[in-house]
């Protein structure tokens, strides 16, 4: 495409004692070009950022130091399932709110696995929310809640992997809160449980 | 004789074809590029499977590393400018026109206010090595006491751009009270509304989730 024909031309002269000028090829040797070509391609493929980075979004509660105790929204121990997040990606969980202190709730342990994992919790609670819904227990408006506690041993990545799964379970309504010493308390007692550590 | 003469073949390639897609890759790679922003701290995020893209424009990002050290950064040169000239009055900070400048083309801070005045007068190499050993911003789980200069940095950035959408680059591996301290600071100045990044992950099979995903298609 780029090359011109210059072989042709000036062959009806021959012979005839005029000196033609010699003909330079107009040939280039593009090598070099290409190699500056993919250098500079090179270079752009390391420092370009082609994936954007992806994003969560997390929308907190409103909170207002000022608010009073009846504006406060409650949740029905019913639709609660309170999560607690612990070291070494450990993820302890029961049902309910744990408020009440003469009955202490059945805290259980679990990991962030595929399989038997938290995941399968949330979503036979969530099975069990719909089920009483449809008895007439709950009321349409009621939905299930999760309550996320991170305890201060928990990392950045085990909130992230908690607020992962709320979405990829469609859990609606889910809560950050501070872990309070009750809590702490109920992970020491299942770690001694099940058998210290 | 008798030999058959075979022809000699040029060995010489036609480059052009080669040139042109050379050529044109290296378009592509020019006009969708955009050059990572540099970062203070290595850090690895977890992964979600949320695939809300980070905004372009106006965005306030604070790095958290391993340590929990925290870099306050905003995008934008103008807004940079406006936003240090607004921190140098409220904060008495007495900065030459050539630091706030430096703060204007730099990346991210993680000093406190007593050391920014030197960590802009330094060199940007100089800068690299303050970053490896900076403290971080200070910041704190009450927004508004006078400890909390990452309360302070997010209340001067969003008086000079209200629009800035704060987003937290967080590593896996830092602890939650680090996290928690800049949750707790957003929520204190009444920012609710944030985002995470994380890299993206497959939606695992047979979750709500994934119904939703796939319900569109069919």
């Amino acid at each position: 495409m780029a090359e011109m024909d210059t072989s042709s031309g000036g062959g009806h002269k021959k012979g005839t004692g005029v000196k033609k000028p010699k003909k330079l090829s107009t040939r280039i040797d593009l090598t070099p070009m290409v190699d500056l070509g993919f250098l500079l391609i090179t270079f752009f493929m390391f420092t370009t950022t082609l994936a954007k980075p992806k994003t969560m979004e997390i929308n907190m509660p409103y909170k207002d130091p000022n608010m009073k105790e009846e504006e406060k929204n409650k949740i029905k121990n019913s639709v609660a399932l309170t999560i607690l997040l612990s070291k070494s990606h450990r993820v302890y969980y029961y049902e309910g709110i744990g408020e009440d202190p003469t009955k202490p709730p059945e805290v259980k342990v679990t990991y962030f696995n595929q399989k038997n994992g938290i995941r399968d919790e949330i979503i036979s609670k969530k099975k069990m929310v719909d089920a009483m819904k449809a008895s007439g227990q709950l009321t349409a408006k009621d939905q299930m809640t999760v309550l996320i506690k991170p305890d201060t041993t928990s990392t950045y990545s085990d909130l992230v992997n908690i607020l992962d799964e709320m979405n990829i379970n469609d859990v609606k309504v889910y809560a950050i809160i501070d872990i309070s010493e009750v809590d702490r308390e109920f992970i020491k007692a299942t770690e001694v449980a099940n058998g210290g550590q | 004789m008798g030999h058959a003469k075979l022809p000699r073949k040029s060995t010489n390639i036609d480059m052009t074809a080669m040139c042109d897609v050379a050529f044109l890759l290296l378009t592509f790679f020019m006009l969708a590029t955009k050059f990572k922003p540099e970062e203070p701290v290595v850090v690895k995020t977890p992964s979600s499977i949320s695939s809300i893209m980070l905004p372009d424009n106006d965005v306030m990002l604070l790095t958290v590393d391993t340590k929990g050290r925290i870099f306050f950064a905003i995008d934008n040169k103008v807004k940079r400018k406006a936003l240090i000239e607004e921190v140098n009055t409220t904060k008495g900070l007495n900065l030459s026109d050539a630091e706030m400048n430096s703060f204007a083309i730099g990346a991210s801070v993680g000093v406190s206010f007593s050391q920014l005045k030197s960590y802009l007068s330094s060199t940007p190499e100089q800068q690299k090595n303050i970053d490896a050993t900076a403290p971080g911003v200070p910041s704190d789980t009450v927004a508004t006491s006078a400890a909390n200069e990452l309360g302070a940095w997010v209340t001067s950035a969003r008086m000079t751009n209200p629009k800035l959408r704060v987003c937290i680059k967080a590593d896996g591996d830092a602890s939650y009270p680090n996290v928690a301290k800049i949750v707790k600071t957003l929520e204190g100045l009444k920012v609710f509304k944030f985002n995470l990044i994380t890299n993206l992950k497959a939606i695992p099979p047979g979750t709500a989730a994934y119904v939703e995903a796939n319900s569109g298609k069919k």
